[in-house]
């Protein structure tokens, strides 16, 4: 009977396991595939890998969507980890009855889903294209502004922060250092895990973003890598091999953050369930 | 600095740290508790702008109606034309489908695999854990194109099935409206359950071991100590992923896009889907597409006030 369950739950975790696995599997077989062997099915590795890789640089503006998605998630990120804790520690360390009040309003904001202010805000953006083209409609401006603020991460650091020992902020103070002083030099190198997990999320959330940009980016030279793959993934004639090569690259980089700063992420979310 | 003033945290401090405040530091005082509001001013103007301001013009465009910029007042027209407009109730119907059916069944994956991968004595724990989690690093766009590959007429899943027999010809998944629909499910389900499991696991961190001990002593067995410690300890969070998990499934836009494009017909189309369609793909109408909108908005509303209803009454 013990046993009986053992093999039940290996075999369970196992085929888990495969299922999970197996589309990466078949993405990193298939670059290295000729086209025509990725649709019959071949799941051994070929030797046509530099053949798509040169195809892919060739026929596809991939660097430029790289570049683009780069810049966007870069900024991104250092926006929100700045606002978000900026505004996380002055919840919780100055904390008073009316900006708990704010604080709730702010949370309610989460609840709002992106397609209902999608309409408002590409509307708001193009009303001041003319005026300010940074921001306007088809620009990164109008790209990063939106997502940059979000109650999420506020609450994120707020919920970190309960864990930050208040006695530090008063020993600043007696230091002689300002308010700003005490959050730049004594909070942000104390909270380096959230701030590695929540670079993390926001770095990942941007990068793979694709309905702000589909609606607000037009150019093709503006484009970033989840337009580029979503548009490579509706041709009529696809080429295998190149379009999961591309896939593969666009892959890559959030895979590398979150396998490089894993336990940062894990700490981190564990301190925002904890609260 | 004079008694009143005192904080809590300041009693502590040793003697020699305590001093008299002079003229200059009484004004810090008050600029002090005002200084709080400076950390959180840009966050709470940025918020305003961006989300409570823009959901305040989409309630106004629900009640307009005209192609593009030319707008006008048209009262309730916009939400009757809801109830006779067939793509808006296929979208609706989709959407309720993926979320009753997708929601539930995640949720139960994740908190079985946090279960079982939460026992130290189990083997290869760390490579089930990274395995289960790994859809989790893909974008929503990619994966929505492998997914698309996977399952399509020549795919490797009809393949598969053709050659183990388990099928006599190969179906078309993606062009079948029962079966594009359950490709999409599949599909959310495999990115997400990884997802979930993690914030489970989290929490069963902190679930005291001896409670499982002392039911074991007890007589309860594995489905009793799941259903009566498991699920009762990680409530809050199951109810936190449950939320999150409803307002994202019920936004669905990506994955429909990218797999089916919402086909076949509009077998697929999600509200968001068609949201973006009656704004940017067909002739724009910016009003109707906001009247549409807020039924996500009133959706989420009403479906997390029930799942706060539900996961009190249980306490």
């Amino acid at each position: 009977m013990k046993s009986l369950k053992r093999i039940f739950i290996y075999t369970f975790l196992s085929l888990a396991a495969i299922v999970s696995i197996f589309p990466f599997l078949w993405m990193l077989v298939s670059i290295t595939n000729k086209s025509v062997d990725v649709t019959q099915g071949r799941l051994l590795p070929g030797t046509h890998l530099i053949e798509n890789m040169k195809t892919l640089f060739a026929t596809v503006d991939i660097v430029p969507a790289l570049a683009n998605s780069a810049i966007i998630a870069v900024i991104t990120t250092v926006l929100t980890l700045l606002l978000a804790s900026l505004a996380g520690y002055g919840f919780e360390i100055h904390r008073s009855r009316g900006k708990d009040i704010v604080f709730n309003i702010l949370l309610l904001s989460m609840m709002i889903p992106f397609a209902a202010i999608m309409v408002p805000l590409y509307r708001m953006f193009g009303s001041i294209s003319d005026t300010a083209p940074l921001i306007g409609i088809d620009s990164l401006g109008a790209v990063i502004l939106p997502t940059a603020t979000t109650a999420f991460f506020i609450f994120f650091f707020r919920q970190n922060t309960k864990m930050f020992p208040k006695d530090l902020v008063e020993a600043g103070r007696i230091d002689g250092l300002s308010e700003l002083g005490v959050f730049f030099r004594i909070y942000m190198p104390t909270m380096k895990t959230t701030y590695a997990a929540a670079a993390i999320i926001t770095f990942m959330n941007s990068w793979n973003n694709y309905l702000w940009p589909l609606v607000i980016l037009q150019s093709p030279e503006k484009r970033t890598i989840p337009l580029l793959i979503s548009n490579l993934g509706s041709s009529y004639s696809p080429d295998y091999g190149v379009i999961m090569s591309a896939i593969v690259i666009a892959t890559l980089p959030t895979a590398l953050v979150f396998f490089l700063m894993q336990k940062h992420f894990v700490a981190g979310m564990m301190g925002s369930v904890k609260g | 600095m004079s008694q009143q003033s005192t904080k809590k945290g300041e009693m502590d401090l040793p003697v020699r740290l305590r001093y008299k405040e002079t003229k200059r530091e009484k004004t810090g005082v008050f600029f002090k508790k005002k200084v709080g509001w400076l950390f959180i001013i840009i966050s709470v103007i940025a918020i305003t702008i961006f989300n409570f301001y823009p959901m305040v013009q989409a309630f106004l465009l629900s009640f307009q109606s005209g192609m593009g910029g030319n707008l006008e007042y048209v009262g309730l027209e916009n939400w009757k034309r809801l109830f006779g407009d067939p793509t808006f109730i296929a979208a609706l119907t989709n959407t309720s489908i993926y979320l009753l059916i997708q929601v539930p069944l995640m949720i139960v994956l994740a908190l079985f695999f946090s279960v079982l991968l939460n026992d130290p004595k189990l083997k290869f724990r760390g490579f089930f854990r990274i395995a289960i989690f790994l859809p989790c690093v893909t974008s929503l766009v990619a994966y929505s194109v492998i997914f698309k590959y996977l399952f399509g007429i020549d795919g490797i899943i009809n393949q598969f099935l053709l050659n183990f027999g388990f099928i006599p010809e190969t179906i078309n998944f993606l062009a079948d409206p029962f079966w594009a629909k359950v490709v999409i499910i599949l599909a959310i389900t495999w990115r997400w359950t990884g997802y979930n499991m993690i914030f489970y696991l989290a929490a069963l961190q902190n679930v005291d071991k001896s409670i499982y001990e002392a039911a074991r002593i007890d007589g309860a067995n594995a489905f009793q100590q799941f259903f009566q410690i498991t699920v009762p300890m990680l409530k809050p969070i199951i109810l936190f992923t449950s939320i999150t998990s409803t307002i994202g499934t019920l936004q669905i836009f990506d994955e429909i896009v990218n797999i089916t494009n919402g086909g076949p017909g509009n077998a697929t189309i999600s509200i968001s889907q068609y949201i973006y369609n009656l704004s940017f793909e067909y002739t724009p109408d910016f009003g109707y597409a906001s009247t549409v909108s807020y039924v996500i908005v009133i959706l989420v509303v009403i479906l997390s006030i029930i799942q706060f209803r539900v996961a009190g009454e249980r306490k």
